[in-house]
């Protein structure tokens, strides 16, 4: 698999944008005071880095998913935390990209490409990431509006996002998922109460937060797409997101391994560069096989999409794949520096902690290869 | 059958203890945590308490105890969820230093205070450049008159903050041969040239006042050497037994209790088709853990028995402190998939677990050193 | 620490038993491995020898002695590398049935022959369509008269070429209930209506004999039931821990012999010129695997002491089973790597002990089997 000129040349622009803004100290200042990186995705959204695979009238770049991929490789190659960071400001935004109407993307897209708005969307209703059988908030129609009633769970941005995608349930519990739909809510409606989820595991700076609906009222011209479409288009943001999800992993993995191979090829112990010791030499070459093949798969993934073959099993299996290459890699890395690993000051630690979130959010693996094994095998007889 | 023999008094001694962590530090602790150190007021406590270097002799003011009530205080600490409290690396690793070999009277100087906790001990032998390989070492010791002059930084250092006395591996210069430069020395806290660090920033050990100490023409009496002159390798060596099982100890239950809590958390916890435990994937999970914890289990209670005996373990207590430290690792890891996303919340009590069982595998000689150390003295 | 002790006598059955299986069996085994079977007359030596059966009392002709004398049987078995001569299976597995819910007839008439070789036993249970689901057996036992009718195949059978008593379970159709419907019944060889079938080709253990069994109009004696009618699956279950402890006894063994001739091995090889094992990656290899052995043995041994006190260690076998079974695969795999190219000829010790191997992941329950059972036991 070939990349081309145009997709090498963001590469390129995404690497030295990151070397040039992504700061250490700053990051570490943002994680513990838990603050956006606000400027930083101005800056990035001004280079095109967000959206990159929306429509050109919404701002995006008119570019593919595999494009977005190689700038989340990038940024958290870079800087896991903030390339996160600036990969979640648009969490959301791909489903307003692929089943809003026009409107609603003049409205929020273009501030969202422009760094200037965070996405949000509220799907699940429990601990598990793409857990849908859990959905009893309801969107019940009264006149001219929908009134939303109902509490979300681990809302990515929430608290910050310039509006929410809520997963509804629009009639009563009868059929099989048939009436569920996507509907847009403006956070400043009465009735929304946002519970900050506190410290984190990693990703400080971005904010997580459970949602409350209490007689939330909004247009009904705030549906998204169709109604019924709810859980479909749900489950399609997911196979989008997760191919998202992998390249961050992949970038995260690499970022650790760079870091673990310039300290081996410096560090001396027992008269000899770590590097010269077999055991040592062996660990970089096995990382470094794991992370080209989750890459592989997770670039596989996104051409894919980009062809208009979106395949969900590839989804989920980059993303469960990813994570957990990403979460090994990071781990040697970190044994690979011994004491300093564990210190703040030499950043593993966080790239440990940032991949291993990635592996948690949604669905963890046992969730992936439920979601493998449902298509795979298919429908017994 | 039951490895270890606990008597009615350990059992006290446990029930005992378990009360004053539940009223002294479980309340506290997450406010350690932001603070990132502990009040030396908890250790004075603790030591008043009776359970600061149990197995210390009682004329010195330790508690007579054995190797089991150390286990106990480690266990019961780790019930705790946290890691700044860190005694038993103060009376199972330091002060054993200085019950082995010091003088009768620096023993009569310090030990009754590293007992009652008003001395916080330390042990100072990583270097920036000289972490496993302690032959690297480059901080020196040199003899003026009656005195010791030490110069040279040591980093990475557990209780760096708070320590009174700090045991330090340093180097004479004009020795020749590496291992037989190497001695140990009793600093006292306040001692002119001798300074602390900052505070170091870590993944996990939030509460632990890790810090770099540095010795710039410290001047300490000679007779603050520890045992011979150029015996420091040795004495190290001497001590690596009770220091990896001590590791050993801390990572099986640490596992044992975040084992507890992810069962607690199937068990009770919904899912899509009632309790989490009746997902196949997840009971099988939590069985896996649970056996590799068993197994880790039966390995450390028979090397305690066997170092309580007095036999000479090297291999297997390194064995058991790389198996043991990475399986801690593993389960943590393995158990904040079960709780999904509630594992990338703080308030998760295993998410601080997961943070403070990385350093495991790291510290008291990496993994790899020890299975060097195995290599070298059951394959070569 | 030893946690298992034998006493003077069991160290001489040790001896005994070991200068025996040098002289009687270990020349054999290349020969026997060949032709796909082991003869009766080495069963009826060993017998005579007094290694069979060592549980069964002294009035039925064995010694009464308690378990630790299946773990020396097991352990130097092992050392044999023959499979075919399937002394664990017979003694601690199979005939223990017959001991424990044979009726005093039944006992006089086949625990003799059991104990001094004349009688193989075998267990028939797996069916071609009921591996590990035990419910989903097929096989018949429909009583007429006097008599029982058995109808129904069998497959996977150890002994099954040279058996002379079979226990098998099959289930009366007259009984909705699957697991008040199977009973158990002893069917002599030469039984009319009873067949061996082919011997089956297998991966490994090539000088045991398994084999298919069909039943067609199978008539025994009512007496030929073990048990009380319909307690089938309660006695099965009662006799699982110790056939879980069987395999563990086989497992540890086998990976304590694979890494130790892989040391030696990888002393000897040379590769570029020095001998593998001063490659740190192979060192590091044979480090993990000795600390694995080491540690699947000390579970071993403490659930063999359990195991004699007559706990209950449902959930601690099931763990054993599938640790060690999975453990000893995992050594296997690694030997043979580290030995390289010579990992490919038949000539390399290695070679037959991970073909021989594998199955034991799978029988006796497979290792899901396994860990299925752990979760119900432990409330998931």
């Amino acid at each position: 698999m070939e990349l081309t000129r145009s997709q090498k040349e963001i590469q390129k622009a995404a690497q030295e944008f990151a070397k040039g803004e992504f700061d250490k100290e700053v990051t570490v200042e943002l994680e513990q005071s838990r603050s956006y990186p606000a400027e930083l995705l101005q800056k990035a959204a001004e280079l095109g880095f967000v959206g990159l695979q929306f429509a050109e009238e919404y701002g995006g770049g008119g570019l593919g998913l595999v494009d977005a991929c190689l700038v989340a490789e990038a940024l958290c190659r870079k800087d896991s935390t903030m390339g996160s960071a600036v990969v979640l400001a648009a969490f959301g935004a791909e489903c307003l990209h692929r089943f809003g109407d026009k409107k609603m993307k003049e409205q929020y897209l273009e501030q969202v490409t422009a760094g200037k708005m965070l996405a949000g969307i509220a799907l699940g209703e429990s601990d598990r990431g793409d857990d849908f059988t859990v959905l009893d908030t309801t969107a019940t129609r009264s006149d001219n509006e929908w009134i939303i009633n109902g509490k979300k769970r681990y809302v990515t941005n929430g608290g910050a996002a310039g509006f929410y995608l809520v997963l509804c349930r629009t009639e009563a519990k009868h059929a099989e998922n048939s009436g569920v739909a996507l509907i847009l809510v403006e956070p400043d409606r009465p009735g929304i109460t946002v519970a900050d989820l506190g410290d984190k595991l990693a990703l400080n700076s971005v904010a997580l937060a459970d949602i409350t609906f209490a007689d939330v009222r909004v247009p009904l011209t705030n549906l998204v797409g169709k109604e019924g479409q709810g859980l479909a288009q749900a489950r399609a943001f997911l196979d989008e997101v997760k191919i998202l999800a992998a390249a961050r992993a992949v970038g995260i993995a690499a970022g650790a391994f760079d870091r673990a191979l310039a300290y081996v090829k410096q560090r001396e112990q027992f008269e000899r560069k770590l590097a010269q010791f077999q055991i040592t030499r062996h660990k970089i070459a096995d990382m470094a096989t794991k992370i080209e093949l989750a890459r592989l798969i997770t670039y596989r993934a996104a051409a894919d999409f980009d062809k208009g073959k979106a395949d969900p099993t590839l989804s989920a299996m980059a993303k469960m794949t990813a994570a957990r290459m990403a979460v090994e890699v990071a781990d040697e890395a970190i044994q690979l520096f011994g004491g300093y690993g564990y210190m703040t000051e030499q950043e593993v630690e966080r790239y440990y902690r940032d991949a291993k979130t990635i592996e948690l959010c949604l669905g963890t693996r046992e969730s992936q290869k439920d979601r493998i094994a449902d298509l795979v095998i298919g429908k017994l007889k | 059958m039951q490895l270890l023999s606990y008597t009615e008094d350990h059992h006290r001694f446990r029930a005992r203890l378990r009360k004053f962590l539940a009223e002294e530090v479980t309340p506290h602790v997450d406010q350690w945590e932001k603070e990132h150190i502990i009040p030396r007021a908890v250790w004075q406590k603790m030591g008043r308490a009776g359970f600061i270097c149990p197995a210390l002799p009682k004329e010195y003011g330790g508690g007579g105890g054995d190797f089991l009530h150390a286990v106990i205080v480690i266990e019961e600490i780790a019930r705790t969820n946290h890691s700044g409290l860190a005694t038993p690396l103060h009376s199972d690793i330091v002060v054993p230093y200085l019950e082995s070999y010091a003088t009768e009277e620096l023993k009569r100087k310090y030990l009754p205070g590293c007992a009652c906790g008003d001395i916080i001990t330390a042990v100072a032998m990583t270097e920036p450049n000289a972490g496993s390989d302690l032959a690297s070492m480059q901080t020196t010791a040199e003899e003026d008159g009656g005195e010791i002059v030490l110069n040279g930084s040591k980093t990475f250092i557990t209780n760096g903050i708070n320590c009174d006395l700090v045991v330090v591996a340093a180097k004479d210069p004009r020795a020749a041969e590496a291992h037989q430069a190497l001695s140990l020395y009793l600093v006292e806290a306040g001692t002119p040239g001798f300074s602390r660090g900052r505070r170091l920033e870590k993944m996990g050990y939030h509460s632990q006042d890790t810090a770099e100490l540095f010795f710039n023409n410290c001047r300490i009496p000679k007779s603050n050497r520890l045992g011979a002159a150029g015996t420091g390798f040795y004495m190290l060596m001497e001590k690596l037994q009770q220091e990896r099982l001590v590791v050993a100890v801390m990572a099986v239950a640490a596992a044992e209790g975040i084992l507890e809590q992810a069962m607690r958390y199937c068990r009770e916890t919904m899912g899509p088709k009632g309790p989490l435990n009746r997902s196949q994937a997840l009971a099988f999970a939590l069985v896996e853990m649970s056996t590799e914890v068993k197994i880790g289990r039966t390995f450390l209670d028979k090397l305690i028995v066997e170092h309580m005996a007095g036999s000479r373990i090297i291999v297997e207590t390194s064995m058991a402190k790389y198996w043991t430290s990475e399986m801690a690792k593993r389960i943590a890891d393995r158990a904040l998939d079960l709780f999904s996303q509630a594992g990338a919340l703080e308030k998760t009590p295993i998410v601080r677990t997961f943070r403070d069982v990385r350093v495991m595998s790291i510290f008291a000689g990496t993994n790899e050193i020890m299975k060097g150390i195995i290599a070298k003295m059951k394959i070569n | 620490m030893n946690i298992i002790t034998y006493s003077a006598e069991q160290q001489e059955f040790r001896k005994r038993l070991r200068d025996f299986l040098e002289r009687e069996v270990s020349p054999y085994v290349d020969q026997w491995e060949r032709e796909h079977l082991v003869p009766k007359s080495v069963w009826q030596k060993m017998g005579r020898g007094g290694f069979l059966c060592p549980s069964i009392s002294t009035e039925y002709g064995g010694i009464g002695g308690d378990f630790r004398y299946a773990v020396i049987v097991a352990e130097e078995m092992s050392r044999t590398c023959c499979t075919g001569l399937a002394a664990s299976l017979h003694s601690d597995v199979v005939v223990p049935y017959l001991d424990s819910f044979g009726t005093p007839e039944q006992k006089r008439k086949y625990l003799p022959g059991c104990v001094n070789g004349d009688i193989i036993s075998a267990v028939a249970m797996t069916e071609p369509d009921a591996g590990s689901d035990v419910a989903g057996m097929k096989t018949t036992a429909v009583e007429q008269g006097d008599e029982i009718v058995i109808n129904g195949s069998k497959t996977f059978i150890s002994n099954g070429v040279n058996c002379d008593l079979l226990i098998i379970a099959a289930r009366d159709p007259g009984i909705a209930s699957k697991h008040h419907a199977v009973s158990l019944y002893l069917v002599e060889a030469g039984t009319p209506g009873f067949n061996k079938g082919r011997q089956l080709e297998k991966m490994g253990w090539h000088s045991q004999d398994t084999a298919e069994l069909f039943f067609s109009d199978c008539r025994i004696p009512k007496q030929n039931r073990l048990g009380e009618n319909g307690s089938g699956f309660m006695m099965l279950m009662q006799k699982l821990q110790q056939e879980r402890l069987t395999c563990v006894l086989g497992a540890v063994p086998a990976a304590e012999l694979v890494v130790e001739w892989t040391v030696e091995r990888c002393r000897t090889a040379v590769q570029n010129g020095k001998p593998l094992i001063k490659s740190q990656a192979v060192q590091f290899a044979l480090v993990e695997m000795l600390t694995e052995v080491k540690l699947g043995r000390t579970y071993m041994e403490k659930l063999v002491m359990d195991h004699i006190e007559g706990q209950t260690i449902v959930v601690e076998t099931s763990m054993a089973k599938y640790w060690t079974t999975e453990m000893v695969n995992r050594v296997a795999d690694r030997a043979l790597e580290l030995v390289g190219e010579y990992g490919t000829l038949e000539d390399c010790p290695i070679v037959r002990a991970k073909r021989d191997v594998r199955v034991m992941s799978i029988f006796a329950g497979t290792n899901e089997i396994m860990k299925g059972i752990a979760a119900k036991f432990m409330g998931m």
